[in-house]
């Protein structure tokens, strides 16, 4: 099967359609997903193809279009649901933190809840406290939502199919500031990426660094650069947070002995906690250094891009923060 | 209802059952059977025995926290949710969900909350999925009067409006949300009925405390939302006999309007239209009675659910 190089946006575009053709109950509905084609443009020709039946504009309705999608999932669809921005969500905080993740559980096990929440999620420029945001970490702290923070044009698709295919509630992030970033993906309809499997972005002996979503081209590049100085660098994108691909973790962490997590989400109870937690506990006999976490501080997101690139932890950052581990 | 000449003894019963069932729930709860909460709906009966007969199987019902009623009515056996009360194995949720979660997806009940309004939305995505599937069903969505202040009620309303869904909301206005009036917190008479107009919908008020009014309502409900002519939102008076939840005495209700209320039970008011007699009514009360006990015992025999219990049904595969 070929591949073909379309952008990080694209590949989302591709992975719905191929699903719609693919199975009827796969509906699509959001603000502006239709003829608009969605307010980054990822849903277009959608609408075209799929008709106005399964793609569906709604009216300012955020509990709706959560709360919703768990009824239509009840109903024996598959709903994809957008929001415009992962801050959004909030907004329906019932309907994610509860409904769907829920709604299975506390009926004993009666139902399935097939529902993907598209969040196009993170900073991207001047957009202040409330478009901003990287809350992957609520979600996490949520049982009973997978999550799935994709990296690559590549990974956006495949992880995207797998959702859709997934018989639980799952939330999918989506990076905004990667949505024009190209990359071959596979015109295969039938290849997915499964949840739970991380990737090896790159592989390295002297330090393992853990980072998803937009901080991995940022920490590639920081590895790229410590190279130079004859560092090497593993570096591992656990791709979904739910399940969470413990095992390359630790193997990597047996081989490096050191480990460092990167995120956007602001540092004070963030997901690279958790990691390093685990970690610690897990790993503490195997450890030459502290497990360090790079984080975005915790301040809401100013709107100011002179301060706002301050928000996520950038590439001299991590290469600062790399060498002191090595050197521990 | 009335073709058969013991149709009404039918819907007498249904009734009768839930108001025998409601009671032993709030003596299990005095005696500490039942832990938690619970929300009862004696004095409510004929909102859900009218809605169950108008129904069609299979249509889906998203019913409130207050919700046995509702359960019962559509089916749920008496067994199944008393051991859910009860928290026992065998209970409708595996013991999981409790007094506000009865549900039994075999008899279209798609569960139901603790989060004021929170089913709203999920029901119009279920009369959503019905215009997708060609499945026919209307879905039912029940809720109280307090909850038409919550905006998921609007939202839900207005795009199931603008979709033509269908689906039936009924708005079980007991006059009180929790402890207060709803008079003291909406500046309408109906709270429900007095929004319909916002939503193109039809103003409708009915006696929720006459069963034959509520099956009438529902039925032509059903009808119209079948026909692809969009859904309904039917307000039914009515009152809650006891407190809001627990041991609520409810003595914040001024007396006179308990004893009117008291005065309009609908199990009395079915009776005397339907002439039958007091002793009568006593003998099928007697019936009810002797079911429910039956179930209970059944329940009150169950396990608990394992210990491993606690971590099953968070994924739909268990090894996740
Ligand atoms: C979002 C939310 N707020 C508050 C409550 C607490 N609460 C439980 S029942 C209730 C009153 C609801 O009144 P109504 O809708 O009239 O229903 P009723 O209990 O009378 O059947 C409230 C406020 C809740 N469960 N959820
Ligand atoms: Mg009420």
């Amino acid at each position: 099967m070929t591949s073909t190089e379309i952008t990080y946006a694209w590949a989302i575009n591709h992975a719905m359609d191929e699903e719609m053709a693919r199975d009827p109950r796969v509906v699509l509905f959001g603000q502006d997903v239709g003829r608009m084609g969605g307010v980054f443009g990822v849903t277009r020709n959608l609408f075209e193809k799929h008709g106005p039946e399964r793609v569906r504009d709604v009216s300012i309705v955020e509990h709706f279009v959560v709360g919703g999608a768990v009824g239509a999932a009840l109903g024996g669809l598959r709903p994809i649901a957008e929001v415009q921005f992962a801050d959004f969500l909030l907004v329906a905080g019932d309907e994610s933190f509860h409904k769907l993740p829920k709604w299975r559980y506390m009926h004993g096990g009666a139902f399935t809840i097939p529902v993907v929440i598209r969040a196009p999620s993170g900073i991207q420029g001047g957009v202040g406290a409330e478009h901003s945001q990287s809350p992957e970490g609520h979600y996490w702290h949520t049982p009973g939502l997978k999550i799935a923070v994709p990296s690559t044009p590549a990974d956006a698709k495949g992880l995207l199919k797998s959702a859709i295919r997934d018989d639980d509630p799952v939330i999918f992030f989506e990076t905004r500031r990667l949505y024009r970033v190209k990359g071959l993906v596979s015109d295969d309809p039938e290849l997915l990426v499964p949840f739970g499997q991380a990737s090896v972005r790159r592989e390295g002996t002297d330090l393992t660094v853990v980072a998803w979503a937009g901080m991995v081209p940022e920490v590639l590049a920081a590895a790229e650069m410590l190279a130079a100085e004859g560092l090497s660098i593993e570096v591992i994108d656990p791709r979904t947070l739910v399940p969470f691909d413990w095992e390359t973790v630790a193997a990597s962490v047996r081989k490096t002995s050191r480990l460092l997590i990167v995120h956007e989400a602001p540092l004070t109870m963030g997901p690279g906690a958790e990691i390093a937690s685990r970690a610690a506990d897990e790993l503490f006999v195997e450890l030459d250094a502290p497990v360090r976490r790079l984080a975005g501080p915790d301040v809401p997101i100013p709107q100011n891009m002179a301060l706002e690139q301050f928000c996520f932890p950038q590439v001299p950052e991590i290469v600062a923060a790399a060498r002191e581990l090595i050197r521990w | 209802m009335t073709a058969n000449p013991h149709a009404h003894e039918h819907v007498l019963l249904q009734m009768l059952r839930i108001r025998e069932f409601e009671n032993r729930v709030q003596s299990l709860f005095s005696d500490g059977l039942v832990k938690g909460s619970t929300h009862l709906a004696n004095g409510q009966e004929a909102v859900a025995v009218g809605m169950a007969f108008a129904l069609h199987p299979g249509d889906p019902v998203l019913c409130t926290y207050r919700g046995h009623h509702h359960t019962i009515a559509r089916g749920l056996p008496l067994e199944s949710a008393f051991a859910e009360i009860l928290g026992r194995a065998t209970g409708c949720c595996g013991g999981k969900g409790g007094s506000m979660h009865l549900t039994d997806k075999s008899l279209a009940l798609m569960g139901s909350y603790a989060i004021i309004g929170s089913h709203i939305p999920i029901a119009v995505g279920a009369a959503w999925a019905s215009t997708l599937t060609h499945d026919g069903a209307v879905t039912c969505c029940i809720f109280g009067d307090g909850t038409t202040t919550i905006g998921s009620f609007h939202e839900a309303l207005n795009l199931a409006a603008v979709w033509r869904l269908p689906i039936v909301f009924i708005c079980e206005n007991n006059l009180y949300s929790e402890y207060t009036a709803i008079g003291d917190v909406v500046p309408i008479e109906h709270p429900a009925a007095d929004r319909a107009g916002a939503y193109g919908l039809d103003r409708i008020v009915i006696d929720g405390n006459d069963v034959e009014a509520v099956k009438e309502a529902v039925s032509l409900a059903r009808e119209r939302a079948s026909a692809g002519r969009g859904p309904s939102l039917i307000e039914a008076l009515t009152y809650r006999h006891g407190g809001h939840s627990r041991a609520d005495p409810g003595d914040y209700r001024p007396r006179e309007e308990v004893e009117l209320w008291l005065s309009r039970d609908p199990i009395s008011k079915y009776a005397d239209r339907h002439e039958v007699s007091t002793q009568r009514l006593e003998q099928l009360g007697a019936e009810a009675r002797d079911e429910v006990d039956r179930a209970l015992r059944k329940a009150l025999a169950a396990p608990a659910p394992a210990a491993e219990a606690l971590l099953s049904n968070v994924w739909s595969e268990e090894s996740s």
